[in-house]
């Protein structure tokens, strides 16, 4: 994989409070040629989020301090944050935690596991989604 | 009117002419011919200028002349027509003094000249009221001889004829008196029903003035043929003698039908001929007071009859009453009693002496009962309870009677009936009643404690189903969690192995491939478990729910086998899909249908080693179910474990050293899955030969 201009990849915000996970999606993500950033909890990813304003947000929903879907709630009431696309990542594969998810503003939903290219091909989709979108 | 005949012997010897006098009275038959035989004996022998006898027909009655001699004929009718019954008559004071009376020229009732005055002498028996009086005109107050001697001679025969002759124009007044004087219609006729005499009723009957209205003519008309027929009748008839029989005639006045009864008396006449004497008497009352009597007899009998019937109607209806009813007089002696009074107060002569006094025993109590009420006087009533005796067994009997008097239409007392009413059985009753009552609240208290019982378990039930539920939701959470925290390492698990694989760490030497292959297949083989037994808990918790849509049997299998393409490929089987005709679109729950074949399938895949599988659709009508078959050529199934595979957890190998992994909740599965859709999974299978798994399910689920 070539990467030209590293500042010009789209910046992924990885939010896991499960280290392992979020580093290895973060290490992936790399190796597939993102810029990544990271958060071990709701309010570390808004603080981020406001922040840096990545262009994607991988949102774990089960989190300390604010939970994934308050997390996302607030992203999307905030006007600079109001457009980034948020996966939901869980590890509850009940039904009715993706209508939740939904309901809070998530614009994806993944089930754990999820492998490491899956992911990738996901964020790689919703950014081509946002891309056509910016240009119409 | 003065007969002209001449007497033969008018100048004969004095003797010789009473003689002759005496012979010819004894001719005479009727008064009127008596009296001129007199008067013209005596103008010839007295002699007289002129004579008149008048009689009178009863005393005190009018006086008339029947004859006259030297009368003019304005004298004569003066006499007949001048009777006199007032008694300051000078010819009455005769007939009352019975004495012979001289008027003088000056006090004669008819002065004739030449005469010295007028003699009247009374005619009649002696001794008995004169009928009559002879009037002579003579020279002198001296009494001619010979006319005494012809008052005392012919007065009597003279009396005789006017108060028993036959009947005569004035000779019969009295006698028409008489007979007027019955009521009842009275007649002499001939034998052929001729009338001869008719008193005043008969003649109302059978006699008609020629100025009467015709329907009066003709009813007499009518009246007169009935009667000389039925007197014709009689008379022929064969008996002499009293006849009697009935004739129906008309009243003339009125028109109405009356009914007489004919008495008819043979009778001679003087004249020597048989005449009739009919009496009528009039029967029409005594014929409708028979008919009316009859009637009232007949009203008797019938109302007698009536009262029989109503008094038996009365003994059964008494004697139905199942309460003694006993009918008493006014002195309290029985008069009558329904039968079951009778059981109490009578007893039969072969009863015993035991039953034959409870019957006194009963009759004394009774008799002391009514004395009660004969003693309280004003009451019309008297209630009380009385202890009689059964005369058979000798139970006590306690009797409720109420007395009544009953009352005549004046008030007085015509008798006494008494009601009875068997307490013994009210007693009885209410004895049970309140047997009834106890064992009813013990029942109560009975059921109150069942009650109380079965709330609590109730209770204990209901808080077993809390706990059950909570139990279950526990399990559930439970599930969930451990699915959670199972999944959370496996993620980073499969996350490294998957980057390890794809040599983001670098190249790996074929043993590390190996090796890692090895962790991922296991990996991923835990994550099915953990699905698996996921979907289970979701099944049981009744959160998995149905979401129906229309969709095609060709494109699910279609997709089912793009899913399962890598598998496939690997083992290396001959798989394919067969589509039945006519395969209708169905409106099911598309993910689980899905689920079912896809388990199936791999299953099939799993347990066959060689050969080939088949996906087969299938619906037979319109509306029957859809099938969906996967056929495999494997290992097949005992029919021992073919029902038990569908248990959880259950596996035809499950020794630790089994040959197929799985856990063994797959079927299980299915088999819920399918009933979710409404429809059933099947199994058809040989051993070594392979096996049919078949799904049948319905084009739309009955619940929703």
């Amino acid at each position: 994989m070539t990467n030209p201009s590293p500042n010009l990849q789209p910046l992924v915000l990885v939010v896991d409070d499960y280290d392992d996970a979020r580093e290895m999606y973060a290490e992936y993500l790399e190796y597939s040629g993102f810029r990544v950033a990271q958060a071990r909890n709701g309010q570390e990813a808004l603080d981020q989020a406001f922040a840096l304003v990545p262009d994607i947000i991988l949102m774990d929903l089960s989190l300390p301090v604010i939970d994934g879907w308050e997390a996302t709630r607030q992203l999307k009431k905030d006007d600079r944050t109001r457009t980034i696309p948020v996966v939901a990542l869980t590890g509850h594969a009940l039904t009715g935690q993706s209508d939740e998810a939904r309901g809070a503003g998530c614009d994806s939903f993944v089930t754990k596991p999820c492998l490491p290219d899956e992911l990738v091909t996901e964020v790689r989709n919703l950014l081509a989604q946002r891309a056509v979108a910016a240009t119409r | 009117m003065v007969s002209p005949a001449p007497l033969s012997t008018a100048h004969a010897t004095s003797a010789d002419a009473r003689l002759a006098l005496a012979e010819q009275l004894l001719t005479c038959d009727a008064a009127q011919d008596c009296a001129r035989v007199v008067v013209e004996w005596l103008a010839v022998h007295a002699p007289a200028p002129a004579v008149a006898c008048l009689t009178r027909d009863e005393p005190g009655g009018k006086l008339g002349c029947l004859a006259s001699v030297g009368l003019s004929e304005d004298q004569h009718a003066s006499l007949t027509e001048a009777p006199n019954t007032d008694a300051e008559h000078p010819l009455a004071e005769v007939l009352s003094h019975a004495v012979p009376c001289f008027f003088p020229p000056e006090r004669a009732l008819i002065p004739i000249p030449g005469t010295g005055g007028l003699f009247a002498v009374p005619l009649g028996r002696e001794g008995a009221t004169p009928v009559g009086l002879l009037l002579i005109w003579v020279n002198g107050p001296t009494l001619p001889s010979e006319v005494a001697w012809v008052a005392a001679h012919a007065g009597p025969y003279l009396a005789k004829q006017v108060t028993s002759g036959p009947l005569g124009l004035g000779g019969g007044a009295l006698f028409r008196h008489i007979i007027d004087a019955v009521t009842d219609p009275v007649l002499l006729t001939d034998l052929d029903g001729r009338l001869r005499l008719a008193n005043a009723r008969a003649e109302s009957l059978l006699v008609a003035n020629p100025d009467a209205s015709d329907g009066r003519k003709r009813a007499v008309h009518l009246n007169q043929r009935v009667f000389t027929t039925a007197v014709a009748s009689t008379a022929r008839g064969p008996v002499p003698g009293v006849s009697w029989r009935e004739i129906p005639l008309v009243d003339p006045a009125e028109g109405l039908d009356l009914l007489f009864e004919l008495v008819g008396t043979r009778v001679y006449a003087p004249d020597g001929r048989e005449a009739m004497v009919s009496v009528l008497r009039n029967v029409t009352d005594l014929g409708r007071a028979t008919q009316a009597l009859g009637e009232s007899y007949r009203r008797l009998r019938a109302t007698e009859r009536e009262a029989r019937s109503e008094r038996h109607r009365l003994d059964r209806v008494l004697d139905s009453v199942a309460d003694p009813i006993i009918l008493s007089s006014p002195s309290g002696g029985a008069v009558m009693m329904n039968e079951p009074a009778e059981k109490l107060f009578t007893t039969s002569s072969e009863a015993g002496r035991a039953a034959q006094r409870r019957v006194r025993s009963n009759d004394a109590v009774f008799s002391s009962f009514l004395a009660n009420l004969l003693d309280t006087g004003g009451g019309p009533r008297w209630r009380g309870q009385l202890n009689l005796v059964d005369p058979a067994s000798g139970g006590t009997r306690p009797m409720e009677a109420v007395a009544t008097k009953v009352l005549g239409d004046g008030g007085e007392l015509t008798g006494i009936v008494t009601l009875f009413q068997d307490r013994g059985e009210a007693l009885e009753k209410a004895r049970l009643l309140e047997r009834l009552k106890e064992v009813s609240t013990l029942l109560e208290a009975r059921v109150q404690v069942a009650t109380a019982e079965l709330a609590e378990q109730n209770e204990k039930l209901r808080r077993q189903a809390i706990q059950l539920e909570q139990a279950s939701a526990a399990k559930s959470q439970f599930l969930a969690n451990m699915s959670h925290e199972f999944r959370t390492p496996l993620n980073a698990i499969l996350g490294y192995t998957n980057m390890l694989l794809q040599g983001v760490s670098g190249e790996l030497t074929p043993i590390q491939r190996r090796n890692l292959t090895r962790i991922d297949s296991n990996g991923r083989h835990l994550l099915e478990v953990i699905n698996e037994i996921l979907d289970i808990t979701r099944i049981e918790a009744g959160r998995m729910p149905l979401h129906l849509s229309d969709f095609g049997i060709p494109e699910l299998l279609q997709e089912v086998m793009a899913e399962m393409d890598p598998i496939i490929v690997r083992s290396k089987l001959a798989v394919s899909t067969h589509l039945g005709a006519k395969l209708p679109q169905v409106h099911s729950d598309r993910q689980k249908m899905k689920q079912v074949v896809l388990n199936l399938l791999s299953n099939a895949l799993k347990f066959t080693h060689e050969g080939s599988v088949k996906v087969s659709a299938e619906c037979a009508t319109p509306s029957s179910l859809l099938t969906i078959s996967v056929t495999d050529t494997g290992i097949g199934i005992d029919p021992a474990y073919q029902e038990k595979i569908f248990e959880d957890f259950q596996q035809v190998d499950s020794s630790p050293t089994r040959a197929y992994g799985g856990t063994g909740l797959g079927l299980s599965i299915c088999r819920r899955l399918a009933d979710m859709l409404g429809g059933r999974v099947t199994l058809q299978s040989i051993p070594g030969q392979g096996s049919t798994f078949t799904l049948h399910f319905p084009r739309r689920p009955r619940r929703t």
